[in-house]
């Protein structure tokens, strides 16, 4: 808990940084909104104005700085318009309606752990086969750490269309990219975690004279719990963002990634700033859950850090 | 009849495999190399099989020979996605996201307290989906290359931010206790020792940071780009169902992607060869 304290200054610090920020970015419509309401505003034409940078316009104009923080549709929206956004959408619609984030919320997170699970038990069973299959490892292993250095995420558009056009909608698109992509780090952790047990250790159970089953659940599968979990927790992030990425450019109607689109293309900025926030508090808790029991299972297993 | 031949195919390949894996030279360096290449050979087959004996339409799947065709046919255009996507969008907001982490960590590395604060945050940040500002940074800087750089500038910051954090951290009491008898200040210390020991850190902040430079270029081009670019050319062509256009471009980005990944992997071992993990 002695982090708690510089982990609040750097949140406050970023969020000092975006409040200053605000009135830089939002002069120049500010000053055009104040112009037509009769406020004296220097320099007083609004082809003047372009041509002053916004830092320079802001120095000269600090009695509309006030103003910046409250527009409709502002560059960059201030923490407060966020926050407000943000909690109207969250606790003043009922969670059924489509203006309500929860709404969009289970959306993307429906999807999101779906594939998640599909992609987590995919990867733990390949794992399983790499480490028990030299062949396997050999030929499959080189293929898995290759993909994550290609942009799939950028394919996930044409992965929709893909299976669009075969009559697979909704739901499942979308959670094959989530699958995907939590796919690979799975099976990268895991195998680590399988093949963690020294010689030391294998040796003990020849001893015992332990079947290669018994070796699995006695031995391998405990001693790669460290590595499964460090990994779930990349996969379920990155589960997250291709449900996103995969709602954005594809006209999907629900979700975080379409409530992003909505507010961009009707010009309510405050809309995609409160979904990306809610998107963020919503991996933050994913990955929340999964320390947790992550936490649990080893401390019963008695490898927790006490 | 289609399902026979590549089931047949598939056991061929795979009788071969087990057959290299299992001999004496399966530890060589041919050898392994050569597994995996026989392995994805042996996919590419049953593919180009399955989709023209079974006649799959190419709005669904190309055939990996029509998608070479293609490939053949557009290389200029290729070539042009290639450098306004690659080496305007990524590789410009790859160099300003990387100086920006580095500054920002060595400034923080001089306070203990900030350097408490930075990781944790740090870590959360780079989980999120960030690529969801894309939009955002199309609206302030324009639909060309301005934007996409700005947005894997954001994207890649924080990977390499906890990363050299986490990597200025870790030298021992005993390390630094021996450059303070060289009578070596805080910039010697940072030059000869800090820096040298945070290599292997930052490096593998830059290696994740390679594919999110690739991603956050190519989908920002999906929120508004000028007529030309990777995201461009496949979010065109899937309205277009020219499919063998985006496996093209699939194409590219993969060799781009590992391309760049294995340049900063070559760096890695020439700068850290001191380094266990590399002997």
């Amino acid at each position: 808990m002695k982090s708690l304290l510089p982990i609040a200054t750097v949140v406050a610090l970023i969020f000092a940084i975006w409040t200053v920020a605000v009135v830089p970015m939002n002069i120049h419509l500010t000053a055009d909104m104040a112009a037509r309401q009769d406020i004296a505003v220097t320099p007083d034409t609004p082809a003047a104005r372009q041509e002053v940078g916004a830092l320079s316009l802001a120095m000269r104009n600090p009695t509309i700085w006030e103003m910046t923080y409250s527009l409709d549709r502002p560059n960059l929206p201030s923490p407060h318009q966020v926050g407000a956004e943000l909690y109207k959408s969250v606790f003043t619609v009922e969670p059924t309606s489509r203006r309500s984030l929860l709404y969009h919320a289970w959306v993307t997170l429906s999807a999101t752990l779906l594939g998640f699970v599909i992609g987590a038990i995919a990867g733990i069973l390949l794992a399983v086969g790499i480490v028990y299959n030299r062949t396997m490892d050999k030929a499959v292993m080189p293929w898995a750490i290759t993909s994550q250095t290609i942009p799939i995420l950028a394919l996930a558009p044409m992965v929709i269309v893909m299976l669009g056009s075969i009559g697979i909608q909704g739901l499942l698109p979308k959670s094959i990219i989530s699958a995907y992509l939590s796919f690979f780090p799975v099976v990268v952790g895991m195998v680590k975690g399988l093949r963690s047990p020294d010689q030391m250790q294998l040796d003990l159970l020849n001893t015992y004279s332990a079947s290669g089953t018994q070796g699995f659940w006695k031995l391998r599968l405990p001693a790669s719990m460290p590595y499964l979990f460090a990994s779930l927790k990349i996969g379920i992030s990155a589960s997250l963002v291709g449900a996103i990425v995969g709602e954005l450019p594809t006209g999907a109607r629900a979700g975080f990634g379409a409530r992003m689109l909505v507010g961009d293309q009707y010009g309510q900025p405050i809309l995609t700033w409160a979904a990306l926030f809610g998107a963020a508090i919503t991996a933050a808790l994913l990955v929340a859950v999964l320390s947790m029991i992550e936490r649990r299972t080893l401390r019963r297993m008695g490898m927790g850090a006490a | 009849m289609a399902w026979i031949i590549a089931l047949a195919i598939w056991a061929a390949g795979w009788w071969v495999n087990m057959r290299l894996a299992e001999s004496s030279r399966a530890n060589t360096r041919a050898v392994s190399l050569a597994i995996p290449a026989i392995f994805g050979l042996t996919l590419i087959a049953i593919w180009q099989v399955l989709v023209t004996m079974l006649d799959v339409s190419a709005v669904i799947l190309p055939a990996p020979s029509a998608i070479a065709a293609q490939f053949a046919v557009s290389i200029p255009t290729l070539v042009a996605d290639f450098n306004q996507t690659i080496m305007k969008g990524a590789m410009v907001g790859y160099a300003f996201g990387m100086l920006a982490a580095f500054s920002v960590a060595l400034l923080a590395d001089r306070s203990e307290f900030l350097t408490r604060g930075i990781l944790p945050v740090g870590s959360f940040m780079a989980a999120l989906p960030i690529v969801g500002t894309a939009p955002i940074f199309v609206k302030w800087l324009g639909s060309d290359w301005q934007s996409k750089a700005a947005v894997v500038a954001v994207m890649v910051f924080f990977p390499i931010l906890v990363n050299t954090v986490a990597g200025l951290k870790d030298t021992v009491a005993m390390q630094r206790d021996l450059m303070r008898t060289y009578g070596a200040g805080y910039w010697a210390t940072l030059l000869k020792l800090r820096i040298p020991a945070a290599l292997p850190f930052v490096f593998n902040g830059l290696k994740i940071a390679t594919t999110l430079a690739l991603i956050g270029a190519i989908v920002a081009e999906f929120f508004g780009s000028p007529t030309v670019g990777m995201g461009f050319r496949i979010s065109t062509s899937v309205g277009q169902l020219a499919m063998d256009m985006v496996w093209a471009e699939i194409v590219v980005a993969a060799i781009a992607g590992s391309a760049f990944y294995g340049a900063i992997a070559v760096l890695e071992k020439r700068v850290t060869f001191w380094h266990p993990s590399q002997r």
